[in-house]
């Protein structure tokens, strides 16, 4: 990605007295972690390309409180929430995007009571909402005919009913879409969700993600589609411990539109 | 003495029904030991869910071959039951199927028809669930919360629903009088031969036994429903009423956490400002749950609505990888300490007394609540609407809020979120680096 990223910040917006279309909430993920800021980067890529007017908090961006709500924390998030929602309010915030199905559960569905009304989507649902506007197409045959399997995230599928969107963007890329046998409402957590990302697995005789590799492994894709950053980290994990990472690449839905 | 058998009846009607209220009081009591629920909400959306998923049984079906069975069972159990009402009368009154004199002929005939072959149906289904539990030996029915009694209430039920089913067509098949009128004798008629050669007399006393032992064993079946797993044939429905009707992955937000956060957040707050008249009488919050008393009434009636399927720990990730915790189990586990408790306020009538015991740790254990990725695949599964994930939830955060008792590395995520708004230890200044790295 050699071309100059344009990302601006609500602080730049509101300086020339403008609002931009959406919020791009980048997360803590797509901030810090390394394999996820290639995301994040990607979907800037394509909201670049589809000449999207959008933003970012950049340093008002906090934690969304998100994953210590579910290592049972409630103070941890409330502080978090309100926090962010102070900002998000004084900026007048009405639409936000995210790549992590964490954050946009979180924003969309437990910001509410504490004063944080926003319309909050899914990357993949605004990647399908820009083509299905004509905003953006898919040109390249890059992925045509390639073995592609969709792992859903569990805070955008079972968590909020979105198996779709996911899959009619992939589609756009006229790859072949394979199932695995656990998918949408049945599909096998990664193992990250429930603060799990950050702390080791209690004795067991298995890893979460190697489980759900082998899922994937079953329907012998080339490329396994991701939808959320833990996932991601998860899966790829699962594909090297599967000694397949030179066969199966692990790559965010975003990624591949942006390559595409 | 003419009206002796009817007494009887009447007596073991009103003790089988009496009994059975009296435990449903007690149940109702033991939920009500729950926090309150407001569910005033979506009540179209809640009609809708009782309708679609207890009575449509539309989760049952995912799983296609004991869907199919279990449909069968439960249509059986519903229709034949309207037998019921026939043998209530008859019992009270003395008459002799009632229903023939009631409806016309063929009706009747066309009602213990199909009865008869619900019966077939049912046997033949329950048969199959046996052999699922004690030959196939299927994972979920092995675990190790279904070991002795959960195991044994499972067998015991069939055996009922074998010996039910059984006497109502022992009963048809040496009743003469329906014999002969050949009508609604579908299944019965085959089996009216293995009684060939008997004296009129044996028949009827044969026909007789059948009849009492049939309606007591419902009676007994009705009053066995309290002790067993068993009671989802009735709690499903108030239960799928109660169930949550917000995405699953809204988790609730503490209120009393919101006030706290609040006043923190106030510049204007005075921290060292006496407590408001009065503020004194409540007792303080309670942060997440560590027994059945802190959790919703809603999850204490998913406790007594689990009847140990296992399809939540059957499709849970820890589960599957061989961690110890089962969302099977954390519902089992709520429903025993609450019975514990119910017990407890029997004995020393109607007051609670400390047993120095309590859901967590004495049923719950840390390991089992750290395991959970909560993923609500257990939520999803569930073909009654119970959310064994909401109790997980209720107790991490007593550990995390009562007693700072997270992993370690649980720990030190939530301190860097403190510090500097993000799970891991980098500067809050940097979030917006990515944009110039390459």
């Amino acid at each position: 990605m050699d071309e100059q990223l344009k990302v601006p910040t609500m602080a730049e917006f509101m300086a020339e007295g403008k609002q931009p279309e959406i919020l791009f909430w980048v997360g803590s993920a797509g901030s810090y972690d390394d394999r996820a800021k290639k995301i994040t980067k990607a979907f800037v890529k394509i909201l670049n390309k589809a000449k999207v007017d959008f933003a970012v908090l950049g340093t008002e961006e906090s934690n969304t409180g998100d994953v210590a709500k579910r290592a049972g924390n409630e103070f941890l998030f409330q502080m978090q929430a309100v926090m962010n929602i102070e900002v998000l309010n004084a900026y007048e915030v009405k639409r936000i995007v995210t790549c992590d199905p964490h954050s946009f559960n979180c924003l969309k569905n437990e910001y509410p009571s504490l004063g944080g009304n926003y319309d909050v989507v899914h990357h993949t649902q605004y990647m399908e909402e820009l083509m299905t506007s004509g905003r953006l197409s898919v040109e390249g045959d890059t992925y045509k005919g390639k073995r592609i399997t969709f792992h859903d995230p569990c805070y955008l599928g079972r968590a909020n009913n979105v198996y779709e969107s996911p899959r009619d963007v992939l589609r756009k890329t006229n790859a072949t879409l394979v199932e695995m046998k656990r998918h949408k409402g049945t599909a096998l957590c990664c193992g990250a969700g429930g603060a799990q990302m950050f702390k080791d697995a209690e004795p067991g005789n298995k890893e979460i993600n190697v489980l759900r590799t082998e899922d994937a492994l079953e329907v012998q894709p080339e490329i396994i589609a991701t939808g959320c950053p833990y996932c991601n980290t998860m899966m790829t994990d699962g594909v090297k411990f599967k000694e397949k990472e030179s066969e199966i690449s692990v790559m965010d839905i975003a990624e591949l539109i942006a390559n595409a | 003495m003419e009206y002796f058998p009817n007494i009887i009846f009447a007596i073991i009607l009103v003790l089988g029904i009496g009994f059975f209220a009296r435990n449903i009081k007690k149940l109702i009591r033991n939920i009500k030991l729950g926090q309150e629920v407001d569910a005033s909400n979506e009540k179209s959306q809640r009609w809708s869910n009782v309708v679609r998923i207890a009575l449509g049984q539309s989760k049952m079906v995912r799983r296609p071959v004991s869907g199919f069975l279990h449909v069968i069972v439960y249509v059986g159990f519903v229709i034949i039951n309207i037998e019921v009402l026939e043998i209530i009368i008859d019992g009270l009154f003395g008459t002799h199927r009632i229903g023939l004199e009631l409806l016309p002929a063929s009706l009747y005939g066309f009602l213990i028809g199909s009865f008869e072959i619900l019966a077939v149906l049912v046997l033949v289904s329950v048969i199959v669930f046996w052999i699922r539990r004690n030959v196939i030996k299927l994972k979920r029915f092995l675990s190790s919360e279904m070991k002795g009694w959960p195991k044994n209430d499972g067998n015991i039920i069939l055996y009922f629903e074998v010996v039910l089913m059984g006497l109502f067509l022992v009963m048809n098949a040496t009743d003469t009088v329906f014999q002969m009128s050949n009508s609604g004798n579908i299944i019965s008629q085959f089996i009216a031969p293995w009684f060939d050669g008997f004296s009129q007399e044996t028949l009827h006393t044969i026909e007789r036994v059948a009849w009492w032992f049939h309606i007591v064993g419902i009676l007994l079946f009705l009053n066995y429903l309290y002790f067993s797993k068993h009671l989802h044939i009735l709690l499903a429905f108030p239960n799928t009423y109660y169930g949550s009707v917000e995405p699953k992955g809204k988790f609730n937000n503490l209120e009393a956490v919101t006030a706290e956060v609040k006043l923190m957040m106030d510049p204007n707050a005075d921290p060292f400002a006496a407590p408001a008249e009065g503020a004194d009488d409540e007792a303080p919050a309670k942060f997440g749950a560590s027994d059945v008393m802190d959790l919703t009434q809603v999850q204490l009636l998913n406790a007594y609505t689990c009847t140990e399927c296992g399809r939540c720990t059957s499709a849970c990730p820890a589960n599957l990888t061989g961690k110890k915790l089962s969302p099977r189990k954390i519902m089992m586990d709520t429903r025993d300490r609450l019975e514990e408790v119910g017990k407890n306020i029997d004995i020393n009538k109607g007051k609670f007394v400390d047993d120095g015991k309590q859901l967590l740790g004495n049923y719950i254990t840390n390991e089992e609540l750290w395991a959970c990725t909560t993923c609500n695949a257990c939520v999803e599964e569930c073909p009654v609407s119970i959310n064994p994930l909401s109790i997980i939830l209720e107790m991490r955060r007593y550990l995390v809020m009562e007693q700072s008792a997270a992993p370690m590395e649980l720990n030190n995520m939530m301190t860097n979120i403190e510090n500097n708004g993000a799970p891991w230890p980098y500067n809050q200044m940097d979030r917006l680096n990515w944009k110039d790295e390459h």
